[in-house]
């Protein structure tokens, strides 16, 4: 191989089939470079620094040269790679295959999981800290589960998601203030609000598809946050809603001290008072709503309705032409969706003690998309996997401060330039007539079998 | 002009084509025959670049093309009609023709325009009207008439008939033979409807699970009491 | 014959696209247990028909009568696209083949069965609470869709996802979907195209069988003669949006001025040849059928 790239034939060779193009390689490379080069001379060869009162620029030129030296000599692998594209191809599917592999373990990964999260607060590096990451993680993952019922299900693309977490979160904020009822009368009712918002709204807009969908939806998620800074009678304007009823464990409160008459949930167990009890819990009760929504969306894929909503999503017409009414089955994913969202929206507010609609802006509704794109439109899985990457894993890079945004940026297109259609795409039919790995026995698909199994006999002599 | 030597393709887990051998000479008119589901269209595809060949090369008037971008085959004179009718939808019918001529040398254009409309007077008929609103047998003749626009050296086609009425069938046969005695141009044909295919072309290949099982001069293959009984019987 | 076995009446159907007429003032009739085909020369307006029947459009002028033979008449051109299916059980494949490709072959027939299975599952309560009534709703849509699956040979496959299946199979795969439905009228645009002499083979004893033992009508759009002449009862050929000859198989093949606009000289044995001779021919012939069609339609 290396011989070859040095030949001095190398220029000729580039209309001979199997070799290596040296003269389009170097001009690849090169201008790859220079593209590195215009980039790299703002962020790596100047640097501002702090000289007493005054700001001065340095130049960091050895540092440049070097990124644009790495960035050419790199460029250059890639094409030898590239140019073994027996290589590159065999890599290919061997990731294919991988993510097969994966998903056909993905009951026992999903259990470890769960036995995993169930049994979190008890390992040793579970502090505070800890545990309040994963309960942000588990909000994620909810959302990420209600909105993939939306898009990875019935292929509604809603930018606007957020809304529905507001609706919920402020239906809830203001149940809980005004009338002092307990969590779990107002979860649902959350639940319900956000599922007629889901409803209102997608009344009139569903008939629009794809692209215009997702302008409308991106539109109501923005008036919905607008509404909550502008309506101050109701919202408290910017100033949000403080003092929201903490959840109690069915009346017990994690409080120090309770309310004459009433017991804390330390003084029921008769155990000291520890303010990780609420932590832990508010940990617990995430875990299974997400769960909830997990189980709901695993079963429903296997009704009617989610095989309706996943036929809309495949074909609308051809689902017209089944007598199936689109406007309803739409409707149901949205609602069902914002349902979801309502509630991952009660459990923020009681959480915080305080919601604001600076929680709730178009950031939020783009990581909970991003989560659902990358783990694989409709992959239950695929999404806890794309949670972490994007809620996690910049968590720990918080340390890398500089350098956190570009390696979620590099994460973003390298999981797009490998999976294009998210880490787990694989997608198992919801009613089998054969059991996985069924090899047919006769007709056509039998001929095709024992043809190949005849060609490896061939080969085997 | 055309040489395929031990092409594999996969989509995915299927091994769609295993290693198949097709030659295509200067001025013939090669068919491909097949049952459905054999690979026909795929081994067009990769001849176009989309989805690559696994293994194997296809090489065209001796420049390897096994990895060039399909846009750029149009520049080395290979047009294709895809299956599936992949036309402009919102441009209108000429707009389309426009576009086919793109990369063809504009002092034809007028005259090349007057064949197509020739060949097919239902799109001069509805010359302004947008290429969605034809209807599917329509569609199909402008995917052709587009593909003739850019006056390849090499034309790939993929199922012509699909969806013609009988009448407009014949015209297109005799419409490429005659582009092809005319102008030279080389036709690689595939084919369902393998009595017109065969009675047309200069050679042709047979292709089962993905293997060229059989060729010959297309004659030879109509006489054949084999592929009578495969792909002939029942029909016209 | 007998209006009793009308299933479907179209009377004075127009269809208009701003100045364009698709469609100009055409009755026809389809009777049960028969096949009708629908055949003209490319842009006759056969789809625009279908389109019309299924509620795709509506059209500008015109009477549809469904008399379904338990139900009662239904006016289609009233009602909307997915209740003509449902409702009124009329059931259609597409010239362009519309499966959902990524789900299995099997999931494919159990959609088409989606309203029945949604009262069973008591829009979704009963099924998150998997009541024996359901699960026997379902079972019993399985059983259907196997039936099916076994008539088409895709039994073995029935696990694969349908984008996977070759052409041939994708087109009964839509049949069957069709059939999944229940329908009492089946609207089949261009099944075989893209089908060899052998598949359409196939394909004729298939329509067959379902005329015969559903007991149902078929409407039929196709290109490929030897289906049309084989297997139709009764053929209705569209030249410009107008009806330019009615009757049986024979009649029409024979008709000159379907001859002319669209089925050519005969084709069998000619060479490539004396097809140049008579390439001429429809050029001119065209004016001329499309006049004989006025005085028909």
């Amino acid at each position: 191989m290396a011989t070859d790239i040095a030949s001095p034939s190398a220029s000729a060779a580039a209309k001979r089939p199997g070799s290596y193009d040296l003269p389009g390689a170097l001009k690849e490379s090169a201008i790859t470079a220079g593209v590195a080069a215009v980039l790299a001379f703002p962020f790596l060869g100047l640097q501002a620094n702090n000289d007493g009162p005054e700001l001065v620029l340095l130049t960091r030129w050895e540092l440049f040269f070097w990124a644009v030296a790495v960035v050419f000599v790199g460029r250059m692998l890639l094409t030898v790679f590239r140019w073994r594209s027996d290589a590159r191809a065999k890599s290919a599917e061997g990731l294919k295959a991988f993510g097969a592999k994966f998903q056909r373990y993905n009951v026992w990964i999903g259990l470890a999981g769960a036995i995993f999260a169930f049994t979190l607060p008890m390992w040793p590096f579970a502090d505070r800290y800890v545990v309040d990451i994963a309960t942000t993680f588990l909000i994620y993952v909810m959302l990420g589960w209600g909105l993939n019922i939306v898009v990875g299900l019935a292929g509604l693309l809603d930018l606007g998601y957020v809304a529905f977490y507001a609706v919920g979160a402020y239906s809830y904020a203001l149940l809980a203030t005004m009338f002092d009822w307990s969590f779990w009368i107002c979860l649902p009712l959350a639940g319900l609000f956000a599922a007629t918002f889901g409803v209102i709204l997608g009344f009139p807009v569903l008939r629009l598809r794809g692209d215009y969908l997702a302008i409308v939806t991106l539109g109501f998620g923005e008036i919905i946050r607008v509404v909550l800074i502008n309506w101050y009678d109701v919202t408290n304007g910017p100033d949000g809603i403080g003092s929201i009823p903490r959840p109690t464990f069915f009346g017990y409160a994690f409080d120090r001290s309770p309310e004459e008459g009433t017991m804390a949930f330390h003084q029921l167990l008769g155990i000291d008072f520890d303010s990780m009890h609420r932590i832990i819990f508010l940990y617990f009760l995430i875990l299974i709503l997400a769960l909830i929504t997990n189980a709901f969306t695993l079963r429903v894929r296997k009704l009617p309705i989610g095989r309706g909503w996943e036929a809309l999503r495949e074909d609308e017409i051809a689902c017209r032409s089944l007598g199936m009414n689109p406007t309803n089955t739409k409707l149901s994913a949205f609602a069902i969706g914002a349902m979801f969202g309502g509630f991952a929206g009660s459990f923020f507010a009681t959480r915080q003690g305080f919601i604001s609609p600076e929680s709730f802006t178009f950031i939020e509704s783009a990581i909970i998309l991003a989560i659902v794109v990358l783990g694989g439109m409709g992959s239950q899985l695929g999404v806890v996997i794309a949670a972490f990457v994007l809620v996690i894993v910049p968590e720990w890079l918080r340390e890398f401060a500089e350098y956190r945004m570009l390696l979620f940026g590099l994460a973003m297109v390298l999981i797009m330039v490998w999976r294009p259609r998210g880490l787990l795409s694989h997608r198992d039919p919801t009613v089998r007539l054969h059991p996985p790995g069924y090899v047919p026995r006769h007709g056509v698909e039998a001929q095709k079998v024992q043809a190949q199994e005849a060609e490896l006999a061939a080969k085997a002599k | 002009m055309l040489r395929v030597s031990g092409v594999h393709t996969y989509y995915g887990q299927i091994h769609a084509l295993k290693g198949v051998d097709v030659e295509v000479n200067e001025g013939e008119i090669v068919t491909l025959i097949g049952s459905n589901g054999a690979g026909k269209t795929t081994l067009l595809m990769t001849v176009c670049g989309s989805p690559q060949a696994a293994r194997g090369e296809i090489v065209f008037q001796g420049q390897d093309i096994t990895r060039i971008p399909t846009h750029k085959l149009v520049e080395l004179g290979i047009a294709q009609s895809p299956e599936g009718r992949r036309i402009f939808p919102r441009m209108t019918v000429y707009e389309n023709l426009q576009m086919g001529a793109l990369r063809a040398d504009p002092g034809h254009f007028e005259k090349d325009l007057r064949r197509v409309y020739d060949l097919f007077p239902r799109l001069e008929e509805r010359k302004s009207q947008r290429g969605g609103t034809l209807s599917g047998g329509e569609q199909q003749m402008l995917a052709i008439g587009r593909a003739l626009m850019s006056r390849p050296k090499l034309l790939l086609l993929d199922e012509p008939s699909l969806g013609i009425a009988p009448l407009v069938v014949r015209q297109i046969f005799e419409a490429i033979k005659e582009i092809n005695r005319t102008q030279g141009m080389t036709v690689f044909l595939v084919e369902q409807n393998a009595f017109h295919a065969l009675k047309l072309a200069h050679r042709a290949y047979v292709m089962v699970n993905g293997n060229i099982t059989m060729s010959g001069s297309g004659r030879e293959l109509l006489d054949n009491p084999e592929i009578r009984a495969a792909y002939l019987e029942g029909g016209h | 014959m007998t209006t009793g076995n009308v299933l479907l009446d179209v009377e004075h159907l127009t269809m208009r696209f701003g100045g364009l007429v698709a469609i100009d003032d055409l009755s026809f009739e389809a009777r049960r247990n028969e096949i009708t085909a629908l055949i003209g020369p490319n842009g006759a307006g056969k789809t625009t028909v279908f389109n019309c029947l299924t509620g795709f459009y509506k059209p500008t002028v015109g009477r549809l009568k469904l008399n379904h033979p338990a139900k009662g008449d239904y006016l289609l051109e009233r009602m909307d696209g997915f209740r003509i299916t449902q409702k009124a059980d009329v059931a259609r494949t597409f010239q362009n083949i519309r499966l959902f490709p990524q789900m299995s072959v099997l999931e494919n027939l159990m959609v088409a069965q989606h309203n029945r299975l949604m009262k069973a599952s008591m829009w979704t309560v009963g099924g998150l609470l998997n009541l024996p009534s359901f699960r026997q709703a379902e079972k019993e849509a399985i059983e259907l869709a196997k039936y099916w699956l076994n008539k088409v040979s895709l039994y073995e496959r029935a696990d694969w996802e349908a984008g996977n299946l070759p052409y041939g199979d994708q087109r009964r795969l839509e049949i069957c979907r069709a059939m999944c439905t229940r329908p009492v009228l089946l609207c089949l645009d261009e099944p075989a195209a893209g089908l060899n002499p052998k598949e359409s083979l196939e394909l004729n004893e298939l329509l067959l069988g379902i005329r015969d033992e559903e007991k149902i009508g078929i409407l039929l759009i196709e290109h490929d003669m030897s289906v049309v002449m084989q297997i139709s009862d009764h053929v209705v050929v569209l030249d410009h949006g107008r009806k330019i000859s009615d009757g049986t198989p024979t009649e029409v093949k024979n008709d000159p001025a379907v001859i002319r606009a669209y089925l050519g000289e005969d084709e069998d044995e000619d060479l490539p040849k004396e097809v140049a001779n008579d390439l001429h021919m429809p050029s001119h012939a065209h004016g001329t059928g499309h006049d004989h069609g006025g005085g028909q339609g």
